[in-house]
């Protein structure tokens, strides 16, 4: 009985909520089909005829419905019906078979988000700030921003200033004076670019096709980057997909179709790359992309092996820094570390104020890079510029002073370190007779015997933070290269010497480390928002048990790795060695493409353009797109750039700001576990669907749903919901319900998390290790059985100990180019390898951009272009920026801006000139992540005017037992462009 | 009658280029009327920053310079163009998008090169102070609420008590000559505007070259003393604030148990002069 009126009530509440709104009155009119919902034995049932706007309702059973809802029997019926619903019932009973959907998806789905709308339309969003304008909010990977909207425009886009009802800021007294950061939002260029962007002139408005892409004929594969394309339509570009994948995994078989991505998305858990896109891919079985850490290289595969942290791919614990360093550092070393260019990643300008504070405080500031970074350029400081790839060099010499002078806290050496009597016996020559003093380290570092004893002097004799990386406690340009491990290495052993834990003595740069409250959870986009995947994404840590959704997995498991693609494609095998955070071993298990038994890549699902830009050597990429053994190539993208004109057809998506998403500013979870740490004020927001899609783009989620309908598996993708009601899972799942209600959260935007009270913050990093006690930093890593004796007791290094002679490494005992000890070995390209040198005499260092993120906000006729810094107008055309040495340009008869082919046996790259003497003589400096790729001539074989530097980077890995990127060693040549083609490679 | 004013700070300004962004975004695409019609997509920086390198490696730096409309006191842009430039009670210059049109004019009036003309709507155009968004209600402009170092701050008050507050903390304007009376006061304009000397000091110390800390380096010009530093751990001194203009110097390192160098140098733009060896 209870059913049935719940039953009648659907239809009730369909209709009334047609009478108070147009648009679902309109909604209703779509479609005409019969609806049967009963109970397995037809004992109970109700059918519905939907057409005409309205909705008519008949008890009993249709004898033809065009969808049924099947309940196993009436107690499950009101258990799904009445609310409150709890998703969890609806799940189990779908896994139990209690509950079946039957129908075609085009009707079962429209039908599902029918009834989600009903839920959902009543309820309002944002804030009317007069003037015919509402304010919404959103989120950028360069921080949160307010949207104004006005008359479906996007009119501005602004930081947020905290109010009277949003958390106190926290504060931190250090020697005696108080601070407290701004109470407003900052943002990076690339967020503040954003309406730039999403109106940009570049956007794809329309699916197409390439005009000489036929799925029933000639393929011309070989013309992928050549050709143009014809606008289809969605239903077209949806049916050749979905036919091309079912024709691919029926021809060809298991691991057919592969997935490639960037490594970032634009923000948000539920569109991330990570959330539908995996749960899209592992609902259609995929040859895995498999990312190496290529923000940590030298931190995974060589710094890891002295002290642990895998679960961080090496990275240092970041968490009660920002007190310590204020309190008790004399001196912080930065040294690969530039902060304010790369923002630790996604933390805007959090960082900044906290530097200038260490300045107030008098803490002196060394920078050692080969550029006279922003960082170092801002804040001051002693820049000490150093050859690329020989930063290890210098560090033995520090640690020859340290050892020679007895600089060094010798307790902390013998009680929580071993293998030191080895390093001490390499450093002062005492197995090879080659004492590495800072006079041995000079024709390596260029840097003066005198310059490296006076750091090391100062270093040994004050409380130094050192800021390895960009956010102080890994990353840095120096850990991808040649020399990479090597130098990550000699920074754990480095701090070792000094300490690591102690008071004044750690890993940062001030971005990691503040007072926020590390236990109010919310989920990271890396726990993949509903991707339901337990292997692919953090989500099984915490997420997958707080958020009802149902699991996905990828029955294929060969993987190609993401620097081999190109091979994989064009030679049919490649091999690898894994990114596994599990362990210190994982890193050792090779494996190969393709794995026994599975097909051969036929078919590339791809997500936007962006590889040319962050590949090495990436002229491969056109020639690996256009092999025949390829058959098919699809590209899901926002704009017109990079590979996306190499796809046979091309799925136009819409940004963030034209879906709904929600996210916190900052949070990655997985490798970068609380992320937020750089973050002067935690906060969590709804982004807000603060327009309709451009033209006919799409949103990741609708697309994916779109043609999942076309292979019988949109319910089992959706579960019957909208984005936004994925929005309400995530909110949920977090701890926002016991501080904000929804209704109030929807209208705000965003909720602050108040800071953490001073008792109960956290300690610094490893000061537990120091002071020998068990561990306790908020981090659910090492996995307990990393452990070699007691839970939390030691590191996870076999003896517990940071190890001078790393065991794993020893045991492992393959990798020449990996010694167990740390030692010295040049760059494999480099001032060194003098054959090479001769022919390309300049190193050539390519950092993050500073303006853009990866490929984002980056070209697109957006307004970044026109920031002199990023790129320079010449002759109607915005060309990337090289930043070179006024020796090197005069040399060269170059003058500043220029246009210059930097160039090598791998290819060339036409750039503007920026001549400055913040780059050391011989080094030339050219962010890598261009969006633009656009070959002059014929793709992958003509000079890249677009800006991407990566043409010229070695696809070399940093060892040969490595899957390592090593961008940063790179030799090439310049010289002034003429526009003349014939020298041009 | 209280006026809207910036104070830059040159020192904190590391070209994040936020305050021309937020510009473009506030005016590309969008139309204010009354205030302002929209700005072309490329080619305009109504706020724009200048960048001046000094000194050589290791010692070197760059100085960024925010400029834009200074919304002059005595704005030479008001008194042409037959009414098409008003500056309202607030001190906000405004060039009437209606009024304006055709008079290209009005850009050359503009001493600071802050007029930019649109090509396409035949328009002078600059930024506004954000006055549309202040007439809201909104307690500054977005330049100072993008700024992520605190370089730029708006103040609204009295020209006189400005005054006073720019000859109490050295605050400076760009070519006071113009005689416009800007309204845009900068601190620390001596990093864009003015060398600096520097030096890295070493000598023998138990046979080999060390960096020697605590160096007096004294800086004379035609006689006095025009600056002085003393050097650091590494052995580096700098001396700021030496006037751009072409000159000669002397500079003298001092440290006990050395001899005294003297060095003369002609300064046409901040030098980095290297390592320079005291004898014992």
């Amino acid at each position: 009985m209870q059913l049935q009126i719940l039953l009648q009530g659907v239809s009730w509440a369909l209709n009334y909520t047609a009478l108070r709104h147009p648009s679902f009155r309109q909604r209703l009119k779509e479609k005409e089909f019969v609806a049967q919902v009963k109970i397995k034995d037809g004992s109970v049932g109700r059918y519905y005829r939907f057409g005409k706007g309205r909705v008519m309702s008949t008890s009993g059973l249709h004898v033809s419905p065009d969808m049924t809802i099947t309940f196993k029997n009436a107690a499950l019926g009101v258990t799904l019906l009445r609310p409150p619903i709890d998703h969890t019932d609806f799940i189990n009973a779908m896994k139990n078979f209690a509950l079946q959907m039957e129908g075609e998806d085009e009707i079962t789905q429209w039908f599902t988000d029918t009834i989600s709308i009903m839920n959902t339309i009543r309820w309002d969003y944002g804030t009317d700030v007069g003037d015919g304008e509402m304010r919404y909010t959103n989120f950028t990977n360069g921080g949160p921003l307010f949207v104004y909207v006005k008359d479906g425009k996007i009119v501005r886009m602004t930081p947020i200033d905290l109010t009277d009802d949003d958390a106190d800021s926290w504060t931190i007294t250090a020697r005696g004076k108080t601070f407290t950061p701004p109470r407003k939002t900052t943002i990076n260029p690339h967020g503040l670019a954003s309406k730039s962007v999403v109106y940009s002139s570049k956007r794809l408005l329309k699916p197409l096709k390439r005009v000489d892409f036929d799925p029933n004929g000639e393929r011309n594969t070989q013309n992928r980057g050549k050709s143009g394309y014809e606008e289809i339509s969605w239903d077209e570009a949806l049916d050749i997909t979905a036919n091309e994948i079912k024709r691919v995994k029926r021809e060809h078989g298991h691991g057919a179709i592969m997935n490639s991505h960037g490594s970032h998305h634009t923000w948000g858990n539920i569109g991330h790359y990570l959330s539908g896109q995996m749960r899209f891919m592992n609902a259609i079985g995929h040859t895995k992309m498999h990312l190496n850490p290529d923000s940590w290289e030298g931190w995974y595969w060589g710094g890891m092996h002295h002290y642990g942290n895998s679960m961080r791919n090496g990275a240092m614990e970041p968490y009660g820094q920002l007190q310590d360093c204020l309190d008790e550092a004399e001196m912080i070393v930065f040294w690969a570390s530039d902060p304010e260019s790369s923002s630790g990643s996604y933390a805007s300008f959090e960082g900044t104020p906290r530097r200038h504070w260490a300045r107030e405080l008098g803490i002196k500031m060394v920078h050692i890079d080969p550029y006279c970074n922003h960082t170092a350029n801002h804040i001051g400081g002693k820049w000490i510029p150093v050859v690329p790839g020989t930063s290890p060099a210098m560090a033995h010499a520090l640690a020859h002073v340290w050892m020679t002078e007895g600089l060094y806290d010798q307790d902390y050496v013998e009680t929580r370190t071993t293998g030191f009597d080895k390093y001490r016996a390499y450093v002062m020559g005492d197995e090879d007779g080659v004492p590495k003093s800072p006079e041995w380290q000079e024709s390596e570092t260029g840097v003066a015997p005198h310059t490296v004893r006076a750091l090391a002097r100062e270093w040994g004799n004050k409380k130094t933070y050192l800021a390895a990386g960009g956010k102080g406690t890994t990353f840095g340009g120096a850990n991808r290269s040649a020399t990479g491990a090597q130098w990550a290495r000699a920074m754990i052993c480095l701090m070792a010497m000094q300490g690591l834990g102690k008071p004044g003595i750690n890993f940062g740069n001030l971005q990691c480390g503040a007072p926020i409250d590390y236990e109010f959870y919310f989920p990271g986009y890396a726990e993949g928002g509903f991707s339901g995947d337990l292997t692919g994404t953090a989500s099984p840590i915490q997420l997958y048990q707080r958020q009802p959704h149902l699991l996905s997995m990828n029955s294929v498991t060969q993987q190609i790795p993401r620097l081999r693609i190109p091979e994989a494609l064009m030679d049919g095998e490649t091999s690898g060695y894994p990114t596994d955070a599990r362990s210190l071993e994982g890193q050792f298990m090779g494996f190969k493409y393709p794995s026994p038994g599975h097909s051969r890549v036929r078919m590339m699902y791809k997500y936007g353009g962006s590889h040319f830009g962050t590949t090495m050597e990436s002229n491969r990429l056109a020639q690996a797109y256009q092999t025949e053994g390829l058959e098919f190539v699809v590209n899901q993208s926002i704009w017109n750039e990079g590979e996306v004109p190499f796809a046979d057809i091309v799925l136009p998506a819409c940004t963030n700001f034209e879906r709904w998403d929600i996210g916190e500013w900052g949070a990655a979870g997985g490798y970068s576990q609380h992320n937020q740490t750089m973050l002067n004020h935690r906060l969590i927001g709804i982004q807000h669907k603060c327009i309709e899609p451009l033209g006919e783009s799409r949103s990741d989620y609708q697309i994916f749903t779109d043609l999942l309908k076309r292979l019988g598996l949109s319910a089992y993708f959706t579960e019957g919901a909208t984005e936004l009601d994925w929005c309400k899972a995530q909110f949920e799942a977090s701890d926002l319900p016991k501080q904000i209600s929804w209704k109030k959260f929807l209208r705000k935007g965003y909720y602050v998390v108040p800071a953490e009270k001073e008792e109960n913050r956290p300690p610094p990093g490893f000061r537990w290790y120091a002071e020998g006690r068990k561990k306790d930093v908020p981090e659910p890593a090492p996995l307990p059985s990393e452990y070699g004796e007691k839970y939390l007791e030691g590191l996870q290094t076999q003896s517990g100990k940071i190890e001078f002679e790393a065991q794993s490494l020893k045991r492992f005992g393959q990798d020449p180019e990996r010694p167990p000890v740390n030692k010295y070995i040049p760059s494999w390209e480099g001032r060194q390898t003098s054959e090479l040198y001769e022919k390309y005499p300049l190193q050539l260092l390519t950092p993050h951009p500073r303006y853009s993120f990866h490929t984002q906000s980056d070209g697109k006729d957006g307004i970044l272009n026109d920031i002199e810094d990023h790129r320079v107008l010449v002759d109607g055309y915005y060309y990337w920026v090289a930043r070179i040495n006024p020796a090197d340009a005069a040399a060269r008869g170059i003058q500043h801006h220029d246009l210059i082919r930097m160039h090598n046996d791998r290819g060339s790259v036409i750039c503007a000139a920026q001549v400055t003497a913040r780059i050391m003589q011989g080094v030339v400096h050219s962010a890598e992540s261009s969006a633009e790729y656009d070959p002059i001539g014929e793709p992958g074989k003509s000079p890249d005017r677009g800006g991407c530097v990566n043409v010229l980077t070695p696809k070399r890995h940093m060892t040969e037992k490595t899957t390592g990127s090593a961008p940063n060693s790179c030799l090439i040549n310049i010289e002034l462009w003429t526009g003349q083609l014939e020298a041009a490679s | 009658m209280s006026k809207w004013h910036l104070i830059i700070d040159v020192a904190l300004c590391h070209n994040c280029s936020n305050c021309f962004i937020a510009c473009k975004d506030e005016h590309v695409g969008n139309d204010y009327p009354g205030y302002a019609a929209s700005q072309p997509l490329h080619g305009h920086s109504w706020i724009e920053i200048g960048q001046r390198e000094r000194g050589q490696a290791p010692m070197v730096d760059t100085a960024y310079l925010p400029k834009t409309c200074n919304q002059c006191a005595d704005a030479p842009c008001t008194k042409i163009g037959e009414g098409a430039v008003h500056q309202r009670d607030d001190g906000i210059v405004i060039i009437d998008p209606v009024k304006a049109k055709g008079k290209k004019e009005i850009v050359a009036s503009c001493p600071y090169g802050a007029i930019w003309w649109n090509e396409e709507e035949q328009l002078p155009q600059k930024w506004i102070f954000d006055a549309h968004l202040l007439d809201r209600g909104w307690k500054e402009p977005r330049c100072a609420q993008v700024c992520p170092t605190g370089a730029i701050k708006a103040e609204k008050i009295s020209d006189a008590d400005m005054q006073k507050r720019a000859e109490a903390e050295n605050l400076k304007v760009l070519s006071p000559e113009f005689g416009t009376a800007p309204r845009i006061h900068y601190r620390n304009l001596h990093r864009f505007t003015h060398n600096f000397l520097g030096g890295t000091v070493i000598g023998d110390v138990d046979g080999r070259n060390e960096c020697l800390e605590g160096v007096t380096a004294e800086v004379r010009q035609k006689g006095s003393v025009v600056g002085e530093a003393r050097t650091d751990a590494f052995g580096e001194f700098k001396v700021e604030k030496l006037p751009s203009e072409e000159g000669e110097y002397q500079v003298s390192l001092a440290l006990e148990g050395y001899v005294t160098s003297e060095i003369s140098v002609t300064l046409d733009q901040s030098r980095y002069l290297g390592e320079l060896k005291l004898a014992r």
